[in-house]
């Protein structure tokens, strides 16, 4: 033991916790921990995802069928606002760094308006869903799945399964439930994060946050950053998918 | 290499600079969650003890006196959910890593002190609803929930038991976090990657596969229990499901899982070794990136849990052929062990025992995994008897021989108390002869066709099993002795000094117990790890008796 | 039943003693090394005791040559066993052509044989000593999984799907079947027996039993009844179904432009979900038999369109066929 050794404790940051050394080791861990944290979300959906390839690869046209009764519209536009808000945290850990404590809370609260707007259009797709009795299982009690198939000849009508040969009802379900266990997983996710964002707010608006202490507000961002990911392959792999199988096809 | 120097003991140290019980329920010292750890993990490990008790006094006859089918269906299961999740995984990690980790490179604490805590509560929270549970009818699916039992057919608390084990994987998961984090930015000065202690190396490994691992058996056992309660279809047949997809989801767990368990105690029987022959680990290197290519190599070979499921023939010569490639860094480890010894200065203090013991039955366990990545030999003996052995081997040969070393090991450390050594060196014994009577046979039993998990059983296999049986007892009492006496030396035992063993390692050269924030100082490490000091300033009485504290 | 080496199950089928010869291999590989380590450690640990309680041996770094040797060593002795191992699965997962094939339908818990010439047995399995039997297996519930310790063959039988075993008894007698897949409540009470029969005493047998259709007969009368005549024809030349004259093992093309073969997997398949690979040129109007036929109804109508492809002058096999029983033989179709 080096006896000559005097620890140097820094101009002690409030926000320095009794077992760090400086709060650049606090930053560091605070950061590493957050990308570990990601590295278990990927894994975690990476399970769905491999569900989803398996049963894609088995089951095309069910699941050409299934997917092109999704709303590419409001999947597309859902896109946006979380690409929209994803640059805003971006926006809102800039604006901290820089110590601009107004921007900072105006970007962390545009960012929470564009989570909500994604979850209240989500939440019209799922409406819809349910009201074409798309819901697999017996999810929703005495609510089970029983979409009505378009017969050949009717007039079309976007409420019905417009099936293809090859394509079956059951498996129908399955991208089902594959897709509300990846969307609503990842609603859920959101919905943590925004209610992180609640926390970051109370103490932004306290002036916790600033150049010298931004750690909350980078690693939240890192975390809101990958939430948006997700959904970034979500979106082709749910939505676009009946398009491209059905123009390989 | 500097003289040892240990700070004066002082009076206060992490259990008693606070009393009462809020200062434990509420503590962010990692010494002190470990020590809730050990606790409530011993708790798990005794449940799971007697059903390991009820299934071999059931075995004793073919054709099951004391309890019905579903009852022994339901007591293996509730063996192997308990043990599984509730023992191994934590074991090492949580209360000697959790312990060590900080102590070994120098930390004043883990990185997230207050995640450490929450993860223990999760654990609880975990523990507390599968033992709910049990109580309100237990699970009789097996360990594995293969599907499409455990969704359709089981009458029993599938989802209860799912979700235990679903919330105390989060407890694994932050565990991992903390490790990870804590050895990347909270070494002490001078403290180099390679001159971290093994123990810091395997856990570091353990972690990855931790992380990595968990979050997919949680997924799992969610679509499990969304099957099973809403019967969606992903697993099931009549929906286009795969009933193969469940045990590839849930084998890339659980196989790495076995990792989990078994790395840790390399990293215990590492420093055992090293420390009681007053050697440097030979070929430190290679012992270190083994644990890493093991951990590595250990998500690859899942698929051999599945040899006679119906995968593909390509498929399963392929994960034969990972299989065999993972044993080669456990090769590697016990080879460098063994030279580890040579030109040593050995003592056989009970840890060593245990050490020495490990290496033995791991060595079994290992070779006979040779046998179940052999595919012709793997039709044949899966889902016998001698996969029971085999893994038994590993698991208890393995990681309850380690833990059972390392807690004698650090037990001064820990509680500032000698264990009896006579009693631990007995006990030490006596748990090797009766592991070895319970589970030998076992391979024998297997080989000759005996299945796993059967209540009655041809007449024929009697002899073997109530071989096995009575090296249970045997084993049983083994186990107890050190309950008891470990819990005695915690108020009668000899005060222990803060270097008993005189050594290097960094745990070493602080007060024991520890102080809260574990040194009086920051320390700046000018060592290699296992560098082994001069003893002329060190007094010591008995060969193999008691020591003094340095002067 | 016991061999005569103590721990080693009756060994009476072809593969059995080819799986014992990599056992004892792998027994003694573990014996040496086993020994090996305990040798040198017991060794070391006297040799090298502490004499002293002050003395500190001097510091071994290690060797690149050393670890490189135990590094490679093992190595290759682990890839004899791999190259072994797997040599002797793909054997055991490729059944031979000419084998006699016997259904299997497992449910909690037993298990229901049919033989292809119609004979029903529960939890025993009667075989005629030296030939080749296939096993064609599949679950009316959860996984379960057919072992013969004797034969040292085991597979897994999966709801939704068919597997296969195959084997060759050397020697008669009664063997052990069991459940090896943990199933339920009566799991450890889904045992039954292997009787090998030499081959006059196993014809007898048949001929004691003879008094069933056969599996053909019996899928042709549900071919009548369930009519699937209506569209497939009467004697399977179809209609406005696909023929089913000689589609077994042969390509189909299908509707997506793809072909497959027809297997039973696919037969199956077709039986229970037709819409799923429709062949080419036909169009969706095929009921599905999902929850309709049992899986062993299932069996009886594969083993009718099997004939159809092997036998095509006399469609499911005249029942009672006295003396040699026949055997459909699976054509080679490459």
């Amino acid at each position: 033991m080096a006896d000559s050794y005097a620890p140097e404790h820094p101009v002690g940051h409030p926000a320095l916790q009794h077992h760090f050394e400086n709060m650049e080791q606090q930053r560091e861990a605070g950061a590493l921990g957050m990308w570990v944290f990601l590295v278990t979300e990927i894994m975690f959906f990476g399970a769905m995802f491999l569900a989803y390839t398996l049963y894609r690869t088995r089951y095309p046209e069910s699941f050409e069928v299934a997917s092109n009764h999704l709303d590419i519209w409001l999947g597309a536009i859902n896109t946006l606002v979380l690409i929209c808000s994803s640059f805003t945290m971006a926006l809102t850990v800039y604006c901290t760094q820089i110590g601009k404590q107004q921007l900072q809370i105006f970007f962390l609260v545009l960012t929470m308006i564009f989570g909500v707007t994604f979850l209240g259009i989500k939440g019209v797709e799922y409406k819809q869903k349910y009201d074409d009795n798309l819901i697999p299982g017996q999810l929703i009690p005495g609510h089970p799945f029983n979409p009505a198939v378009q017969e050949e000849g009717a007039p079309p009508d976007h409420h019905k399964l417009h099936m293809i040969p090859g394509a079956n009802v059951r498996n129908v379900e399955l991208f089902y439930w594959i897709y509300f266990a990846m969307t609503g997983m990842h609603a859920l996710h959101m919905i943590i994060g925004l209610g992180i964002m609640l926390v970051l707010l109370y103490f932004s608006i306290r002036g916790r946050y600033g150049p010298e202490y931004h750690n909350p507000i980078e690693i939240s961002g890192l975390y809101w950053h990958f939430v948006d990911i997700v959904w970034i392959f979500l979106f082709p792999l749910l939505y676009l998918l009946g398009r491209h199988i059905a123009g390989h096809g | 290499m500097e003289e040892f120097k240990v700070p004066p003991p002082s009076k206060i140290n992490y259990l008693n600079a606070e009393y009462g019980l809020k200062s434990w329920l509420l503590t962010r010292d990692h010494k002190r969650i470990a020590l809730l750890y050990l606790g409530s993990i011993s708790f798990f490990f005794m449940l799971g003890g007697v059903y390991a008790m009820l299934i071999r006094l059931e075995l004793l006859t073919p054709h099951g006196q004391i309890m019905t089918s579903t009852t022994y269906n339901k007591v293996f299961t509730q063996h192997g959910i308990i043990m599984v999740f509730f023992f191994l995984i934590p074991s090492i990690p949580a209360t000697l890593g959790n312990f060590l980790v900080p102590m070994m490179i120098g930390a004043k604490d883990l990185a997230f002190p207050r995640i450490n805590l929450l993860s223990w509560y999760i654990y609880m929270l975990g523990g507390i609803v599968t033992i709910y549970a049990l109580l309100a009818g237990g699970v009789d699916t097996g360990w594995t929930f293969y599907v499409p039992f455990s969704t359709t057919f089981s009458n029993s608390y599938v989802v209860a038991t799912g979700l235990g084990i679903f919330i105390s994987g989060f407890s694994s998961i932050l565990t991992g976090l903390n490790f990870i984090v804590t050895i990347h930015t909270m070494r002490a000065p001078g403290m180099t990657w390679f001159r971290l202690p093994l123990f810091i190396w395997s856990h570091y490994a353990t972690s990855l596969v931790m992380i990595l691992g968990t979050p997919v058996i949680a997924i799992t056992i969610l679509l499990l229990a969304f099957e099973r309660l809403a019967h969606v279809g992903i697993f099931d047949p009549a929906a286009g499901g795969d009933p193969i997809l469940f045990q590839h989801l849930f084998w890339f767990y659980s196989h790495p899982a076995v990792y989990i368990m078994v790395l840790p105690g390399m990293g215990v029987v590492s420093e055992l070794i090293a420390n009681f022959s007053r050697k440097n680990v030979f070929g430190y290197s290679f012992v270190a990136f083994s644990s890493l290519a093991i951990a590595i190599f250990g998500f690859l070979v899942w698929g051999h849990h599945l040899f006679v499921s119906s995968q593909s023939v390509y498929a399963g010569m392929i994960f034969s052929f990972l299989s065999f490639a993972v044993a080669i860094p456990s090769a590697v480890k016990v080879f460098n062990w063994s030279a580890t010894l040579y030109k040593g200065s050995i003592s056989y203090e009970t840890p060593m025992l245990y050490g020495l013991g490990f290496i033995g039955l791991f060595t079994i366990g290992g070779m006979t995994g040779l046998f179940l990545a052999a595919l012709a030999v793997d039709v044949h003996v899966s889902d016998t008897y001698f996969v029971i052995a085999h893994f038994h081997y590993i698991m208890v040969g393995g990681t309850l021989l380690a833990y059972l070393g390392g807690l004698h090991y650090w037990w001064p450390k820990i509680t500032g108390r000698m264990y009896p050594e006579g009693w631990g060196r007995f006990s030490a014994l006596v748990v090797f002869i009766g592991f070895n009577l319970t589970f030998l046979p076992q391979f024998l039993l297997g080989y000759m066709g005996m299945p796993r998990r059967y209540h009655y059983y041809p007449e024929e296999f009697q002899v073997l099993h109530v071989l096995s049986t009575a090296g249970a007892s045997i084993l049983g009492v083994g186990l107890l002795i050190p309950a008891i006496y470990l819990l005695w030396s915690m108020r009668y035992g000899p005060i222990a000094p803060a270097n008993p063993w005189h050594l290097p390692g960094l745990e070493w050269r602080t007060q024991s117990p520890p102080p809260t924030e574990n040194f009086e100082e920051t320390p700046i490490v000018t060592w290699e790890a296992y560098e082994f000091a001069p003893l002329d300033d060190v007094e010591v009485v008995g060969k193999f008796g008691e020591r003094k504290a340095e002067v | 039943m016991q061999s005569w080496i103590p721990f080693i199950p009756e060994s009476a089928s072809t593969e059995s003693s080819r799986v014992d010869a990599l056992y004892f291999y792998l027994s003694g590989v573990t014996a040496f090394f086993t020994l090996l380590i305990a040798g040198v450690i017991i060794f070391f640990v006297i040799r090298y005791r502490r004499r002293t309680p002050h003395e500190i041996p001097r510091p071994i770094a290690g060797s690149h040559a050393l670890e490189t040797l135990w590094s490679v060593i093992p190595f290759v002795i682990a890839m004899s066993i791999f190259v072994w191992g797997a040599g002797l699965y793909f054997h055991q997962s490729r059944p031979p052509q000419n084998a006699i094939e016997v259904y299997v339908v497992a449910k909690q818990w037993m298990w229901k044989i049919q033989h292809a010439t119609g004979q029903r047995e529960i939890n025993e399995l009667h075989v005629p000593m030296g030939q080749k039997v296939k096993l064609i297996m599949t679950s009316e519930d959860v996984i379960h999984d057919f072992f013969v310790p004797a034969f040292r063959i085991k597979n897994d039988v999966v709801p939704g799907k068919y597997t296969t075993l195959w084997f060759e008894a050397t020697k008669p007698g009664t063997y052990h079947l069991f459940c090896a897949e943990y199933c339920g409540m009566n799991h450890s009470q889904m045992i039954g027996s292997i009787i090998v029969m030499d081959q006059t005493g196993f014809n007898d047998w048949l001929s004691g039993n003879a008094n069933q259709q056969t599996a053909a007969g019996a899928g042709q009368g549900l071919y009548q009844t369930l009519g699937c005549a209506s569209c497939h024809g009467n004697t399977g030349e179809g209609g406005r179904g696909p023929a089913l004259l000689g589609v077994y093992n042969n390509k189909v093309q299908l509707s997506t432009g793809q072909t497959v073969q027809a297997d039973e997997a696919y037969l199956r398949e077709s039986i229970l979900n037709p819409q799923a690979k429709l062949a080419s040129g036909f169009g969706p109007i095929m009921p599905t038999f999902q929850g309709v036929v049992t899986e062993e109804q299932v069996v009886q109508l594969l083993a009718f369109i099997k004939s159809l492809s092997s036998q095509p002058a006399g469609a499911g096999g005249a029942p009672g066929a006295q003396g040699s029983p026949k055997l459909p033989v699976r054509e080679p179709t490459r």
